[in-house]
């Protein structure tokens, strides 16, 4: 039964979206939520269904009945594996949270909002499903423009109206990019499937037409993934888009991202490239660190908490592009375990950020300096949230990051759990010293760069106008998924499950005989890997460093203050530089894109003949 | 002269970034992006052409006529669709900051910067 049902978690969202909109001015508010909610909640069902069927064994649904002919595709195909229709699962579920939230969140909404949520959802969904190229680039089309408009919901306002075009361009020249890549791999192989692609690529030396469409391609997908310096847009728009849609942004769609570069690289080129896995291995994780760093400090040096929150996301994709990177079935297995931990932790803090911006119309930390002792629920659910960024054991992020550790080792890059634990220190410790400075009043009033408090203060006019008390399922919601984050590392078969599929995922040639030839393929068995005491090392070193790091920003005004010129001048002198290259100037974001991925096609070139 | 397709391909996608990096006007910077994205409609054609080959309308000419390849006409009109959501939405933004800002000159865009 479930092949047939391929199709519908796509379908359903779709035909729903267009609904609301055409209906939603004339119908009662309690009908645009609850076709929203129906809409979200079944597909999350299906999806979960979908993933259960492929557990036995992954299947190729091809639309319209086109089943490829002698390993010739005519039609298109949704291809799904666990991990895709786990993740597609994931995304769904996070859009029935959100929408959930927006239940309370916003006093008056329309039908358009939950058309847009809808077709961003069909998006994600049709992306994570979807077996053919084609269809991938017209699925990250629909959820980036659904997602362009979300960003600028409150179109009254300027930060939104900014925030939404800088997000607009640059994805729109990554998408566009890709179509070019595409078109050189149509070229070249005459296939739109991917596994047709990568059967034609074979084992073929990758000459530079291959090479420049792969550069492209994963310069597209890492566009949305805001890996540096093509992460400009992320900030800008998570500081300006309603709660709920940077609910999505975080938990999912920046993910979705590095998905699809895992995807494109176990699908298409790891035939193509297998001779040259230690160069992609090093170019990528070289990427992945300096994603991972920036974010960080750019993470810890924010006040305005949502754009705070938006660089430890960017932090923590640099994790997972190093995972991807390492090119194995364990560093995949870490990406989704650690995604799935981070998508609802993160979710949750923008639910928590949400309330504040709720209450006091404000999301700037000194603004809110004491004000949140009104809400320790709120201060509780914030710290926790913290402390699972920071990896401590036994929460899900936890076991995805010694997952990620062991993957590190197992590549010969040891060092990068340096840059792991550093990355876990430092944002748990930025969204620590939040709590500490907003929910109990800890640390000095006033901060540095007042400008980003003018900013912070914009966001006016969503919210619900009673600051006298904070509705309880805007607490409800973010409560149960960091439940969540606790309880689903914690389940039995549940990470050695993901490693399983993660080891499906990483082959190559067996993608090809079960999506084109129909084989049943079986899920590979693997002894499950154990969490070695290391692991507990690490966890202590990034926790106490989270606390160090948060009593930094929270009571070291006078160390800093009695640093030696020579280090505090070049300090601030940097962090003036970073501050100043994040200008909001679509013209330089630009800039940086095509220098970003000239450069990294360049190393490519050179590396990978 | 085969090759020349995928210059002016080519050539459009830098032209056109190069519109989107120097603009000082929003709606120069979006058909810039239109601009960017032109490029891929001529290096599909150009990959799909194929010398003295007949327009791919099977109706009603002989089944083995030399046809161009129609699979990238259609990708091509895919894309035209993407592009003409995506610049209406655009669009509609820079009018929209047009009303807020007074300004549709990127410069004076500023309240994100720190």
């Amino acid at each position: 039964m479930a092949p047939h049902i391929s199709a519908l978690p796509v379908v359903v969202p779709f035909l729903a979206g267009p609904l609301v909109v055409a209906v939603g001015q004339f119908a009662p508010r309690w009908f645009n939520d609850s076709v929203g909610m129906l809409a979200a909640v079944a597909a999350t069902a299906l999806c979960a269904l979908l993933a259960v069927h492929a557990a036995q064994h992954p299947f190729a649904y091809w639309l319209g009945g086109w089943t490829p002919r002698y390993g010739t595709t005519i039609g298109i195909s949704l291809s799904i594996d666990t991990l895709g229709a786990g993740l597609a699962t994931f995304s769904a579920l996070l859009v029935t949270a959100a929408l959930t939230y927006s239940l309370r969140y916003f006093d008056a909404v329309e039908g358009l909002y939950h058309g847009l949520m809808l077709l961003f959802m069909a998006g994600m969904v049709g992306f994570c499903l979807t077996g053919d190229l084609f269809n991938l680039l017209v699925f990250f089309e629909v959820m980036s423009a659904a997602a362009y408009a979300l960003t600028a919901y409150k179109i009254e306002e300027r930060g939104p109206i900014q925030g939404a075009i800088n997000f607009g361009i640059t994805n729109s020249i990554g998408a566009y990019g890709m179509f070019i890549g595409l078109a050189l791999l149509y070229a070249r192989t005459g296939a739109l499937n991917m596994a047709e692609i990568g059967a034609a690529l074979g084992s073929h030396h990758a000459d530079w037409l291959v090479i420049v469409a792969m550069v492209l391609l994963f310069g597209g997908f890492l566009t949305k993934a805001a890996a540096v310096p093509l992460h400009f847009w992320l900030a800008d728009a998570h500081a300006v888009a309603p709660i709920p849609v940077c609910v999505l942004f975080s938990g999912v769609m920046v993910e979705l991202g590095v998905y699809a570069v895992a995807r494109l690289y176990w699908q298409v080129f790891a035939g193509t490239l297998s001779a040259h896995e230690i160069a992609v291995r090093a170019v990528f994780v070289g990427l992945g660190v300096m994603t991972a760093l920036l974010g960080a400090v750019m993470c810890f040096l924010q006040r305005h908490v949502k754009r705070l929150l938006a660089f430890s996301t960017i932090s923590h994709v640099g994790m997972f592009i190093c995972g991807v990177a390492f090119l194995t079935g364990k560093g995949i297995a870490g990406v989704g375990t650690y995604l799935v931990g981070h998508g609802l932790t993160k979710a949750a803090l923008f639910m928590c950020a949400g309330v504040l911006l709720h209450r006091f119309a404000t999301i700037d930390e000194y603004d809110l300096h004491g004000r949140g002792r009104e809400l320790p629920l709120v201060g509780l659910l914030m710290g926790v949230g913290a402390l699972m960024l920071a990896a401590l054991p036994p929460f899900t992020t936890f076991m995805g990051k010694s997952l990620l550790e062991e993957a590190a080792a197992g590549a010969g890059y040891n060092w990068v759990i340096v840059v792991f634990i550093f990355v876990s220190a430092m944002t748990g410790g930025a969204v620590l010293r939040v709590t500490g400075r907003v929910f109990l009043g800890w640390g000095p009033t006033e901060g540095p760069h007042p400008g980003q408090a003018e900013a912070a203060r914009e966001d006016t006019h969503e919210e619900t106008g009673s600051p006298t008390h904070t509705p309880p399922l805007m607490v409800l919601v973010p409560a149960v998924l960091l439940v969540g984050v606790l309880l689903l590392g914690l389940i039995p078969g549940a990470v050695p499950g993901i490693e399983r599929f993660a080891a499906q995922f990483v082959e190559h040639k067996a993608y090809a005989g079960w999506v084109l030839h129909g084989l049943r393929v079986s899920v590979p068995v693997l002894p499950p890997s154990h969490i070695s005491a290391d692991d507990y090392g690490y966890s202590l070193i990034s926790t106490v460093g989270a606390l160090a790091v948060a009593s930094l920003g929270l009571f070291g005004r006078p160390v800093r203050a009695r640093l030696p010129d020579a280090l505090g001048h070049p300090a601030e002198a940097a962090a003036g530089v970073l501050h100043g290259v994040h200008s909001g100037h679509i013209g330089d974001y630009i800039t940086w894109w095509t220098a970003g991925v000239g450069v990294i096609g360049g190393v490519c070139l050179v590396a990978l003949r | 002269m085969a090759f020349f397709p995928f210059f002016v391909a080519a050539w459009l996608f830098v032209v056109g970034l190069w519109g989107v990096v120097s603009s000082r006007n929003l709606v120069r910077t979006v058909i810039s992006l239109v601009v960017v994205q032109a490029s891929s409609y001529v290096l599909l054609l150009g990959i799909g052409y194929r010398g003295g080959a007949k327009a791919p309308i099977v109706a009603d000419i002989p089944t083995t006529s030399r046809l161009v390849d129609p699979v990238v006409q259609v990708l091509v009109l895919t894309d035209i669709v993407i592009e003409a959501t995506v610049a209406a939405l655009l669009l509609a933004l820079v009018v929209q900051a047009h009303k807020r800002f007074g300004s549709v000159n990127p410069d004076d865009l500023r309240p994100l910067r720190d």
